[in-house]
């Protein structure tokens, strides 16, 4: 028999999308429920003890927790805003009608995203050394004073909040143009035609129409900010004292440092659910706009 | 005032374009400069004759060029799979109706929404329970369940004319031929960007690497710089950062050759000329 008599307009829709199933069942919906299961468990000199719900209690008391927790909501809430206000200044000052050299600014302004998390962190790491890095060099010369980068609390994070926001904020950027450019040009020349000051026409033309793209640009720097990971790993090791630690690091320590494979399962749902409810809030919020 | 608004425009773009630079003009300059200049207050940041030296150091120190290779493969036979399983996925959920169709598009895209984090335990145990853990495929397969290149696959197929797979079908053309002959080489901008975009996101991978492999012979680059930063004995940033060099400069080549690619696959695979 011809293959292709096997393969009919009915069953290929079967065929092609057969094999990403297979691999969703095993790489993505299995280890959501095993470890929905692992986190009532604890793993005890080798073999699994049910606990119940003995892993989620202790990490409503766990200080390294709510302490990572912490952490992880200041960079959420620091650098997310941040981060999306200079994507969206940059996007609007490339669309500038006078702006020459565009795809030049477009391409140097997006070139950090490409790097690995890994090499980009290294690189900060020389950068804001304490003594010797470039940046506390540049403070001094214009009369500031030299930042301990990663061995207090605040520098310590504002020295993540500083790497992310370089790696990512081009990233945005171009999202945002995108949004931008697809305003239909009589809508601006129409608000030119009024009078609209530069300001008029960001705050009620342009901010109103892209907000569907803003939203999604927090919503997806939200979930990556979240899971975060790389940056502290490289630059701070979490330090000093948990200061920059984050929920990632947190799972990452429990589950492969100290073979937690319960609690770490635990802490990771824990983060699904604050990840579903801030992407509900923020559905919500586009859902408001359309009606 | 029309001037004034000019000059603060481009010099907002200007400080933007050159802090984006400048760490990587440092990155690379570093590597040809001792680790005492690098250090030194104000570091140097010329090109200094140190290149040879500290590259002959990192020679010693970490096996580079394995690492390459490893990452090269690893990301190659990533990409080339999931180019062929997500654009087959992508077709069936753009072109065809059939059962089941919505449940699993919407469990696809609800994955988006659960942190990879999640997964890391189960599937180093599963990895363990088959006995593949430090190796190249363990790295591989489990990353191949990736909503995004699915759905980037879907929203460039739902734009393919569906009349000229109904002449395909007049003309006899089978359903699995029409596919490789038809339809993926008829799409092959929105293939360009998820090539990219998978090449790039496996390159750059750390986590779960990190996590699945063990010994030095099979390390990733971003692992591989990763120990060697973590290594406490004589730090030397000039080969740190010469490394790094080296890792970041494929991706960067790629990125200067494929721009297009890149930012399409950025916003979702809206591929326009």
């Amino acid at each position: 028999m011809n293959k292709r008599t096997i393969v009919t307009r009915k069953s290929a829709p079967y065929f092609f999308i057969t094999p990403v199933c297979v691999v969703f069942a095993v790489f993505m919906v299995y280890p959501i429920l095993r470890s929905l299961y692992l986190s009532f468990f604890e793993l005890v000199s080798g073999s699994y003890e049910f606990v119940g719900f003995q892993n989620y209690i202790k990490l409503f008391r766990d200080e390294v927790f709510y302490k990572s927790l912490f952490n992880t909501v200041i960079f959420l809430v620091v650098q997310v805003p941040i981060m999306i206000g200079g994507a969206l200044l940059l996007a609007v000052a490339i669309e500038q009608k006078f702006i020459r050299g565009r795809s030049f600014f477009r391409t140097t302004i997006f070139l950090p995203s490409v790097t690995a998390l890994v090499a980009y962190a290294l690189v900060f790491k020389v950068l804001l050394n304490s003594d010797h890095g470039l940046i506390n060099y540049v403070i001094e010369l214009f009369g500031g004073e030299a930042v301990d980068w990663f061995y207090k609390e605040w520098p310590a994070r504002f020295a993540i909040i500083i790497s992310i926001t370089w790696r990512w904020l081009g990233y945005n950027m171009i999202i945002l143009l995108a949004g931008i450019q697809a305003i239909p040009s009589d809508v601006l020349e129409a608000a030119d035609i009024d009078g609209a000051t530069f300001w008029n026409k960001l705050c009620h033309v342009i901010i109103p129409m892209v907000k569907p793209v803003i939203i999604f640009c927090t919503i997806t720097s939200t979930i990556g900010t979240l899971q975060l990971f790389d940056e502290p790993y490289i630059l701070t090791e979490g330090g000093p004292v948990n200061a920059t630690i984050t929920l990632g690091m947190y799972l990452y320590n429990n589950g492969f440092r100290y073979l937690k494979f319960g609690y770490a399962p635990a802490i990771g749902y824990v983060m699904t659910v604050i990840i579903a409810l801030l992407s509900i809030v923020q559905f919500k919020l586009t859902k408001e706009e359309d009606a | 005032m029309k001037i004034l608004k000019n000059i603060v425009v481009y010099g907002i773009l200007g400080i933007a374009a050159f802090l984006s630079l400048f760490p990587f003009y440092f990155m690379f300059v570093s590597g040809t400069n001792t680790n005492i200049q690098i250090l030194s207050v104000p570091p140097k940041f010329t090109i200094g004759t140190e290149l040879m030296n500290n590259l002959a150091i990192l020679t010693q120190k970490v096996d580079l060029l394995t690492s390459i290779w490893n990452t090269l493969f690893v990301s190659t036979v990533y990409t080339v799979l999931a180019l062929l399983l997500f654009s087959a996925a992508g077709y069936a959920l753009a072109k065809f109706r059939f059962k089941g169709k919505n449940l699993i598009f919407t469990c696809i895209m609800g994955s988006m929404m659960i942190p990879s984090l999640v997964m890391y335990v189960p599937l180093f145990e599963m990895m363990i329970k088959i006995n593949m853990t430090d190796s190249h495929w363990a790295v591989i397969l489990p990353l191949l369940a990736n909503a995004f290149g699915i759905f980037l696959m879907r929203q460039n197929m739902l734009n393919f004319p569906t009349a000229l797979l109904e002449a395909g079908r007049i003309d006899g053309v089978g359903e699995i031929s029409m596919f490789f002959r038809i339809v993926l080489p008829n799409i092959k901008p929105a293939l360009g960007a998820l090539v990219i975009y998978m090449f790039t996101s496996m390159w750059n991978n750390f986590m779960w690497p990190l996590i699945i492999l063990g010994s030095e012979e099979k390390y990733t680059l971003p692992i591989a710089l990763a120990m060697l930063d973590g290594n406490p004995t004589n730090k030397n940033y000039a080969v740190i950062l010469l490394a790094t060099a080296i890792a970041t400069l494929p991706i960067l080549i790629i990125f200067l050759v494929f721009q297009k690619q890149f930012v399409a696959g950025v916003m979702g695979g809206a591929v326009k000329e």
